[in-house]
């Protein structure tokens, strides 16, 4: 029924059309992209370039393979470890209401893990006796990033403690912990294969990283089909003490979010250290919780929990890797990128702030009122002459 | 301007995505009269006191004030303060750890330095001239809550408005602290003020009132001399429809149909609350509808609280149909077939953002399991069901519930409650806060449920309706259970008397 209405009112006014593509979550987002886009090949034809932005070309890397390159090849590959938790912080924010800080340096703590394991492997074995190892690996660093995210929930969940304070401790301590793994060695694997997850599967023009992004983006839009993951963590989000009269656990939940976003750091950082083969303790996905945080904010949704739009925030965190790419291209220096980006941010958040949303609803609640007002004008008048 | 008025507002428009909350209203207030403005929840009286004191800004139409030639535009509620527009909210909105005159006078000194003996004395005397029973500098939080209220119009009649707002000022006073707030509204009609009295006590309204407003559906249907226009015409007009007379819901139940010896549907033993209830043995039996009375904090909602597993349960037996059970969270309460309708809608009812469909399937699709969800299909076609089935007033089901009007969102919470199918449906004041044909709905619904042989818990805090529906009720009192009435005793004297503690 809803439908037909829908299909009804889109055919009467192209207006409310647009109206209605405003108010969408994913607007900002995609017109975030759009403006990029359009920026970059305004770019490209008034700044005379020799190669185009978009350009994608395939060509043979340093190892000797095909692989593709190109600006938008890059942004979708850097931008894979953003996306990935975009979907883990997007679930948390919802149900807890506060944000994860600690995933930069948990991300740390997963790649030490990873390394730890491979690290003592004889690069000489077998092809299979290799997939087992990673395997390994990797199933042991989802156990222990899900547990770390399990310690954070719990934080949050039983002892009521404000998110972003709980994830402090984690925030602080984790890069030791990552260190401490490897007793703060240097490790570098040289085996090829390892790198294979974070760079190119030889044979296979695409970036690995791409491809596990597109898998995990899959598994969540499985369970958020399958499961009411959606509905509870929304609830609890929006109203805890209801929730739990209805049957939800609350704290249950709360944990589950925060779990997800343990198995979504572990994939970041088995990414991470495959794509270097080493780890810098401290540097390793710097700063990338607050990318993550940013990444939810951009697809709109409330910071303070309660609905959420997953798409939207991955759109997000495309935008924000767009936007990095973009500000290379422009030579802008890396000291500086921050400052440019900070800008940017600003004029997205505002333009999807809810005051400004409340603007335009008003106008366009105005423009309705001086509708029926001229048409009860209309009737009256109409009236008036039949009396006389 | 009409010769006399201190306030006219004009075909006053006020949308929302999907609600026209007012369409073309007209209102007019005089000098000196206490006009009452009434409605059914969802009728527009809010919406038309959050226009005239620039909480929303207006769509269409424009307001007058005495004294002004153009229309007035009111930007915020701080702009209508200066206007002369006060108001006086249900819910207090000063400062409790401020004292009585900081209160009355925040926001209101000059310059940086302020003579506080001074300010005090002024209060002093204006809290005489008014006789309300305070020193100003008792500390707010200290003071009763009709006292409150009283000290938020002496700061509004301090201010010299010429239009007074009360929104709801009497819901929680009790009867003496009404008549001494209304001896207070008579003072300043005489002194000229204009008062706008929205209540939902009819009783109060033909107390107090010269002229009364009536809006349904955001639309007027008209403004009359209270002479003019007899209660039950007043309520046929907010309701758009003749009035059922109440006195008659009961009618038809027919209690002789209870089968007491038979076992009963939930039985506890000895149920030990940790929310500082004594243990209390209760039994319900099938197509009953009973009662916990008792005033508030008495232990009746923590008794049924107890029962549904809401707060932790420390000791006692639970039995269904004769078997014994253990209820430890709502989980297990609502898997045996009970429902429960909580005493705070806002807090514990709804879930404010999510949808009226999602509010509705939330029970059932819980109890259903977290991997087994509702196609978006079935989920619709539950909500579409019992919004029609309750009547519910909402744009589409999409619509946010805490967008509804507090009747229609207590309407979702029962849907929710009556998707999940229980056999024992405990309803705790599911008719506080709402319009009086809702209320009858809703009495006539438990009649009607128990009719079908459920059996419901029904409390209210007024006595009238749970003599209506209650075949059994049990008195509280300071968290025990005093008494239990029925039959020829289930009425007023006899409740009061078990209720205080007296013999008779």
């Amino acid at each position: 029924m809803s439908t037909n209405e829908n299909a009804i009112s889109s055919r009467k006014s192209a207006r409310s059309f647009f109206g209605k593509m405003v108010r969408n979550q994913l607007f900002i987002p995609l017109a975030a992209l759009l403006l990029l886009i359009l920026f970059n090949i305004a770019a490209d034809i008034f700044l005379h370039v020799e190669t185009s932005f978009f350009k994608v070309v395939l060509e043979p890397s340093s190892a000797g393979n095909l692989i593709l390159s190109g600006n938008l090849i890059t942004i979708i590959d850097n931008a894979s470890e953003l996306a990935l938790l975009a979907i883990g912080m997007t679930l948390v924010t919802s149900a807890a209401g506060g944000q994860d800080i600690s995933v930069g340096a948990t991300i740390a703590i997963a790649g030490s893990t990873v390394l730890r394991i491979v690290k003592g492997v004889s690069p000489n074995i077998s092809g299979g006796k290799f997939a087992v190892v990673i395997i390994c690996a990797f199933l042991l660093c989802v156990v222990v990033s899900a547990l770390f995210g399990a310690f954070n929930g719990a934080l949050v969940a039983c002892f009521k403690i404000q998110p972003m304070v709980a994830t402090l401790i984690l925030f602080t301590a984790g890069r030791s912990i990552a260190a401490w793994i490897n007793n703060n060695d240097n490790i570098s694997i040289n085996d090829v294969r390892f790198g294979y997850f974070g760079n190119f599967i030889p044979g296979i023009p695409v970036p690995t990283p791409v491809f596990i992004t597109a898998i995990c983006l899959g598994i969540i839009a499985l369970v958020l089909k399958f499961t009411n993951l959606r509905l509870y963590a929304q609830s609890v989000g929006i109203n805890s003490s209801s929730s739990r009269l209805n049957g939800i656990n609350p704290k249950m939940i709360k944990l589950l979010t925060f779990i997800i976003l343990g198995v979504c750091v572990a994939v970041c950082g088995f990414i991470k250290v495959s794509r270097t083969s080493s780890i810098t303790y401290a540097v390793i996905a710097n700063n990338i919780e607050m990318d993550a945080i940013l990444a939810v904010a951009l697809g709109g949704n409330n910071l303070g929990g309660g609905k959420f739009n997953l798409t939207a925030s991955v759109l997000g965190a495309y935008v924000i890797q767009f936007l990095t790419t973009t500000l290379f291209r422009m030579k802008v220096s890396s000291s500086a990128i921050s400052a440019y980006k900070a800008i940017v941010v600003i004029l997205l958040i505002i333009m999807s702030s809810p005051f400004i949303r409340k603007k335009l609803a008003d106008r366009k609640s105005r423009r309705e009122a001086a509708r029926i007002t001229r048409a009860k004008a209309a009737l009256d008048a109409g009236a008036g002459k039949e009396s006389v | 301007m009409e010769e006399g008025a201190v306030l006219e507002m004009r075909g006053i428009c006020k949308f929302f995505p999907g609600v026209r909350a007012l369409e073309n209203v007209d209102f007019t207030l005089r000098e000196g009269e206490i006009h009452a403005l009434m409605g059914e929840n969802g009728a527009g009286k809010s919406t038309l006191i959050k226009v005239l004191t620039g909480v929303y800004p207006k769509d269409a139409g424009s307001v007058w004030l005495k004294g002004t030639e153009k229309p007035i535009h009111i930007k915020s509620p701080q702009d209508a303060q200066n206007k002369g527009i006060a108001t006086v909210y249900q819910e207090i909105t000063l400062c409790p750890n401020l004292t009585v005159a900081e209160n009355m006078y925040i926001g209101r000194t000059k310059g940086p330095l302020t003579n506080w003996g001074n300010i005090n004395r002024r209060a002093g005397k204006l809290l005489d001239e008014l006789d309300i029973p305070v020193n100003p500098k008792e500390q707010l939080g200290n003071c009763s809550i009709a006292v409150q209220q009283m000290v938020a119009i002496a700061r509004a009649v301090d201010m010299e408005c010429k239009v007074l707002i009360l929104d709801e000022p009497t819901s929680s006073l009790d009867e003496q602290e009404v008549q001494k707030l209304f001896v207070l509204m008579r003072d300043l009609r005489k002194k000229g003020v204009g008062i706008i009295f929205v209540t939902h006590f009819l009783e109060q309204v033909y107390e107090v009132c010269d002229r009364i407003t009536v809006l349904r559906d955001g639309k007027l249907v008209g403004e009359y001399i209270i002479e003019d226009l007899p209660r039950v015409q007043l309520v046929s007009k907010m309701l758009g429809k003749d009035f059922d007379d109440m006195a008659d819901i009961k009618s038809d139940t027919d209690i002789a149909n209870i089968d007491l010896n038979e076992t009963p549907v939930y039985e506890a033993k000895h149920l030990t609350g940790t929310t500082g209830i004594k243990p209390f043995d209760f039994e319900i039996h099938k197509g009953e509808v009973n009662g916990f009375t008792g005033l508030l904090g008495s232990g009746r909602s923590e008794s049924v609280r107890a029962i549904f597993g809401a707060d932790r349960v420390a000791g006692g037996k639970t039995m269904m149909n004769g078997k014994p059970v253990r209820i430890r969270k709502p989980l297990d309460a609502m898997k045996l077939g009970i429902s429960y309708l909580p005493e705070d809608r806002k807090n514990d009812g709804i879930v404010g953002d999510l949808s009226v469909r999602d509010n509705i399937i939330l029970a059932l699709q819980v109890m259903k399991g977290f991997f087994r969800p509702f196609s978006k299909a079935q989920a619709e076609a539950f909500a579409d069901e019992y919004i029609k089935l309750l009547n519910i007033k909402t744009a589409s089901t999409d619509t946010p519930i805490k967008s509804l009007s507090g009747g229609n969102q207590q309407k979702v919470i029962l849907a929710r409650w009556l998707l999940a199918n229980p056999v024992y449906l405990i309803l705790d004041e599911p008719t506080r806060g709402i319009d009086v044909g809702t209320k009858v709905e809703i009495q006539k619904l438990v009649l009607k449920l128990a009719a079908e042989g459920k059996s419901v818990t029904f409390i209210s805090s007024e006595i009238d309706e749970m003599i209506r529906t209650c075949s059994r009720l049990i008195v509280m009192r300071d968290g025990k259970v005093v008494g239990e009435l029925k039959g020829d005793d289930l009425n007023q004297n006899k409740i009061m008397a078990t209720i205080a503690g007296g013999e008779s």
